[in-house]
């Protein structure tokens, strides 16, 4: 198989190009990393088509983002791109972290069976976008515009007029919509004079990727103050393809330029695994890494995603994560609107919910950077004190910081949530607002059970009338609500329905609208509204 | 249940003394790193953050800060 990495993306000269006047489009997005195309394939999915402009000629070059929570894969799932990224990708679960020589601390992301999808996959952030455009070339759909930049951006009476540059010439078209998802040094932001202040951690950090033959667990393995980098940390993943990325912190004063050289990085590659290995480059790059995030995301007719928006540190796997959750969030509520089917103002809630879940983001990211390169005496010795206890301790081992891995975010306080119809602390992991939870579904799964729109399910050890019920809610609302009848034990259990019956209202990204302990066709319908901003 | 200002053990001079008794030939850095473990170790025990934050509010406070 080539390479994919080898292959070369020509442009091609739209139609649009020898137009009078600018082409219109309703969608355009700006960036084709993972964040773009997962926007593409999510308006591909709901029959809508999109123009995907970047300035690239191939793929990402280095791995960069390489953990695939599980939640990413069940979004990309229901795009139906999921299967290459788990056929090709690396599974995994377990994460070590050692003091010294000494393992101190495991975890398990995914402790209880009875998931459709694992709780991370690495995969060379390249092959994820690979497997990405060429789900989105199936769906005829998408317009992937290779080696255009957009140069200008004006807001019109009722969208925006973008110019591009190509190859062969400038050209304009307009778009009622844009998705901003063209990464941490986002053009458009920098056209729309957008701040994005926030802080850079002064530590730096040595990340590769080599080729290597070994044989080890699929683990992830973190390490503080080990002996090949002594007083710093490092980590170890395994990518697809016998590709292993490699992280050393290398501390905030240390010669850049040194440090990225071959036969350096090669010194600690070898005092990490083993003089005698054999392995070659595939990339070496030297970071500090960032905090920070627009005031707002949705600007007019412009909504920012992924790095574009925000940029984070690394520990915890979730910047891309985060972007294609963004993707994942908007691109439901745009395709409404655009459908005349939702008002405007429901993209509002792009920002209620998403900036939310990007503060999480960053306060974790943020903590977990702090604790591996502590900035102060004060920090250092605290954090010296969780490493210490963390051997005897079971308390500090929960401390010890290497990364809180992404999860799906919950959207408490969304305005698009109708007040939860259970008591108190009652099955809170199900509360609306919360991504839904997977489980075993007759032959299949519950997530992939869930309509393209919305779903109202009934959770019951015996379904009886629901069914007849739940079809006619239909009758009353604006949009279709898909019926679900759910009686599995697992699936009842994980909903608070294992002693009494539960009924859920599912947003098209899967996420909890409502939920009651009966069936009412009026506060379906009034949750309903209340989720597309009515 | 706020933070215990009034005495909470009969030997009050017993507990200071196991406090500094524990620091006996530590370094002044040492006795630092003894300092943190120890406000790690009793946070924990006391099982509250808002009772924590009202000893670290009052700690600060002592300091002039």
């Amino acid at each position: 198989m080539t390479d994919p990495r080898q292959l070369v993306f020509p442009h091609r000269r739209s139609a649009d190009q020898d137009r009078l006047q600018p082409a219109h489009h309703p969608v355009v997005i700006v960036g084709a990393g993972p964040v773009g195309l997962a926007a593409a394939l999510g308006f591909a999915a709901r029959g809508q088509a999109s123009a995907v402009i970047d300035r690239k000629a191939s793929l990402s070059d280095g791995s960069r983002a390489i953990c695939w929570s599980k939640r990413t894969l069940e979004i990309m799932d229901r795009l139906g791109a999921a299967q290459a990224l788990l056929d090709k990708g690396v599974t995994w679960r377990t994460g070590k972290v050692f003091l010294d020589t000494r393992l101190i601390y495991t975890f398990d992301l995914l402790p209880e069976s009875g998931h459709r999808m694992p709780a991370f996959v690495n995969l060379q952030q390249y092959l994820f976008e690979h497997y990405a455009i060429e789900a989105a070339q199936r769906t005829g759909l998408v317009d992937l515009r290779w080696q255009e930049e957009v140069t200008a951006i004006e807001p019109t009476a009722d969208g925006t007029l973008l110019s591009i540059a190509t190859p062969v010439g400038a050209y304009r078209i307009s778009a009622d919509w844009v998705i901003a998802a063209d990464g941490a040094r986002s053009t458009l932001r920098r056209l729309m004079g957008l701040g994005f202040e926030g802080r850079v951690f002064a530590d730096q950090f040595l990340i590769c990727d080599i080729n290597m033959k070994m044989d080890r667990p699929v683990e992830r393995w973190f390490w503080f103050d080990p002996p090949f980098n002594r007083g710093r940390s490092a980590l170890l993943h395994r990518q697809a393809d016998d590709v292993w990325r490699l992280d050393f912190q290398v501390g905030p004063e240390a010669d850049r330029d040194a440090e990225v050289k071959p036969e350096n990085v090669a010194k600690r590659v070898r005092a990490m695994l083993g003089e005698e290995i054999d392995f070659t480059f595939e990339w070496i790059s030297l970071y500090r890494f960032q905090s920070r995030r627009l005031k707002r995301f949705r600007h007019g007719r412009v909504l920012f995603a992924g790095d574009a928006a925000h940029q984070m540190s690394p520990f915890g796997a979730r910047g891309g994560n985060s972007g294609v959750q963004d993707a994942d969030n908007l691109v439901w509520k745009l395709d409404l609107v655009l459908r005349g089917l939702a008002p405007e103002h429901l993209l509002d809630s792009y920002d209620a919910e998403r900036i939310p879940a990007a503060d999480e983001n960053l306060l974790n990211t943020t903590r977990s950077t702090d604790f591996i390169a502590p900035k102060s005496a004060a920090s250092r010795v605290l954090r010296d004190s969780v490493l210490a206890l963390a051997a005897s301790e079971p308390f500090a081992r929960r401390l010890v910081n290497s990364g809180r891995l992404s999860v799906a975010a919950t959207y408490d306080g969304s305005p698009l949530n109708t007040a939860d119809g259970f008591t108190a602390d009652d099955c809170s992991a199900a509360r609306p607002g919360a991504a839904a939870l997977d489980a075993p579904l007759g032959n299949g799964w519950l997530l992939a059970a869930l309509g393209r729109g919305f779903t109202g399910a009934w959770f019951c050890a015996e379904g009886s009338d629901a069914l007849a019920r739940l079809k006619a809610v239909s009758a009353h609302t604006t949009l279709p609500v898909e019926p679900l009848i759910v009686s599995e034990t697992t699936a009842c259990a994980r909903y608070g329905a294992a002693s009494a019956p539960a009924c859920y209202v599912f947003r098209p990204d899967g996420h909890i609208a409502a939920r009651w302990r009966h069936i009412s066709p009026d506060a379906i319908a009034a949750a309903l509204a209340r989720a597309i901003g009515r | 249940m706020p933070l215990m200002k009034q005495p909470h053990v009969a030997d009050l001079d017993g507990l200071y003394a196991a406090i500094l008794e524990a620091h006996t030939d530590l370094s002044e850095t040492e006795s630092a790193a003894l300092n943190a473990r120890l406000v790690l170790l009793l946070a924990n025990h006391i099982g509250s953050t808002d009772i924590v934050r009202e000893a670290l509010t009052t700690a600060r406070k002592s300091l002039g800060k």
